[in-house]
């Protein structure tokens, strides 16, 4: 039992290495994000005027849409790596548990959209001349919690993606309606900090959200990497 | 019986849409029909 | 079983004549929304037999995760699809119903919005099934059916206290319903309960028979001869 806990373990971490080892070297994905995030938090600018009082109702829900933005981009490319290599058949076949391959492509992707989330946040405070009133630390709960969220689900709509045709599109479009309930979450969240209001609610809620689906995706990965 | 063109509205709404539903049930089923019979020609 | 078919559909049809008698004729005014009130009684059983047959769908997907049966596959299908069709009319006569009562065609109600969020998620479903390649599909969909399935209680939880801090109108009002207004709802759920038995029914045999005729296909360009095509 232990032998394959830390199998697991090891398995989740050696991916997750070589994954971000991949990413640092290549850079590409991380300069097309990065610029992206920066076009994102421009075009919204431009979009919503950010003038003083209006911006600080609506701040929460513009950064957590530019965030989703950022983290689909990210997403979409999740396997295009292993499909390029056929990565995903030599999984198929070893005696790898199939969840340390999904635990690490999901923690792959919350470092890598945490990182956009971090370099966006500061051009959204120094647009919309932000401040927070309320407890500024949860509002670091709000973002690794409800980034999470999108990271679990969109890592496995992902994998279900690859078997579809209009694979880039599919995607978003079985992500969003499921992700309404935290994305509300979020959003409310965040706006109720920056006004200085506690988010508690907010936040018990994206965590049980964030374990249901996290459990259910891990439970269901093998039937969707096997079926074939 | 019905004053209200609301209420007509919505009552004529709900009944487009399941006959619309139904409409491309029975154009699938002709359709089947078609194949069948090209199957069992052949 | 085929006989019994035309058999129920007359009787569905005369109980959805008389349920729709007592909507318009039996049931008694409202006294302040008037006849328009009237829509209630097609609006909320639509909702009630979308949601029954969407919890079908999860049961269905469910069985066929674990049972791997091609028919729990097609009614979780069916399901899903006549589901999406009773939530669009309870989408439709909902803002039909809130422009003459409110003055405005949507409101971020509790029920409005969750309906919304429920249809979306279906919608998402029948597009997994509609864009997958035919070998994979039940079982991704099954999947996807047992998560959106999990995501409902958090639909509700999430607008339910996003309305709290944020009041909106509610729609279909709250308190206690008159017996006799009670008793021509019930007899309306009742009807379109039958009829959306029926159409499941013709829609499963529809699927039933398109999969017979694609493994028709399919086994016979496994075995044609090319050399007896003239």
């Amino acid at each position: 039992m232990t032998q394959s806990r830390s199998t697991t373990r090891g398995i989740t971490l050696a991916t997750l290495w070589k994954d971000l080892r991949l990413e640092w070297r290549s850079k590409d994905a991380i300069n097309s994000m990065l610029f992206f995030s920066l076009l994102v938090v421009v075009v919204f600018s431009f979009s919503f005027d950010p003038s003083a009082e209006e911006s600080r109702q609506i701040a929460g829900g513009l950064i957590w849409v530019a965030f989703l933005f950022a983290a689909v981009v990210a997403l979409n490319q999740t396997w295009a790596r292993e499909l390029r290599n056929q990565v995903l058949d030599a999984y198929r076949v070893s005696p790898a548990p199939p969840n340390s391959l999904f635990l690490a492509k999901v923690f792959g992707n919350f470092i890598f959209v945490i990182v956009l989330e971090a370099l966006m946040t500061p051009l959204f405070i120094v647009f919309y001349r932000l401040r927070t009133i309320g407890p500024a630390w949860q509002l670091l709960l709000v973002a690794a919690v409800g980034t999470w969220a999108l990271v679990v689900n969109g890592t496995f709509f992902a994998a279900m993606s690859i078997r579809t045709r209009s694979r880039e599109i599919m995607l978003p479009l079985l992500l969003f309606p499921i992700s309404i309930p935290a994305i509300v979450a979020m959003v409310q969240a965040t706006t109720s900090i920056l006004n200085g209001e506690g988010a508690r609610f907010w936040i018990v809620l994206l965590v049980t959200y964030d374990l249901v689906f996290t459990t259910t995706c891990l439970l269901l990965f093998e039937t969707v990497l096997s079926a074939e | 019986m019905i004053t209200n063109g609301y209420l007509f509205a919505a009552y004529a709404a709900t009944w487009i849409i399941h006959i619309a539903y139904l409409g491309t049930l029975v154009r699938r089923y002709s359709r089947l029909k078609r194949e069948i019979e090209d199957l069992k020609r052949k | 079983m085929k006989r019994a078919f035309p058999i129920l559909g007359i009787l569905t049809a005369i109980l959805l004549s008389y349920a729709l008698y007592l909507a318009l004729v039996g049931a008694p005014t409202e006294q302040t929304m008037g006849d328009v009130q009237r829509i209630f009684y097609y609006h909320v059983p639509s909702a009630w037999t979308a949601f029954i047959l969407f919890f079908a769908n999860f049961g269905a997907s469910v069985y066929y995760l674990i049972k791997r049966c091609p028919k729990a596959d097609i009614v979780a299908l069916v399901s899903a699809e006549v589901g999406v069709v009773f939530c669009t009319v309870v989408l439709v006569t909902g803002p039909i119903w809130a422009r003459p009562v409110w003055g405005i065609w949507w409101t971020w109600d509790m029920r409005l919005t969750s309906t919304l969020v429920l249809w979306l998620i279906y919608v998402s479903y029948l597009f997994l099934r509609r864009f997958s390649s035919s070998g994979q599909t039940p079982l991704l969909a099954a999947a996807l059916a047992v998560l959106g399935a999990l995501c409902v209680p958090f639909v509700y939880f999430s607008i339910w206290f996003f309305r709290t801090q944020h009041p909106q109108p509610v729609m279909g009002g709250g308190g206690s319903i008159d017996p006799r207004m009670l008793h021509v709802l019930l007899i309306n759920w009742l009807a379109f309960s039958c009829f959306a038995f029926l159409v499941c029914w013709s829609r499963y045999r529809l699927e039933t028979l398109q999969r017979e005729v694609d493994e028709a296909h399919a086994f016979r360009s496994l075995t044609d001869d090319p050399r007896s095509n003239r």
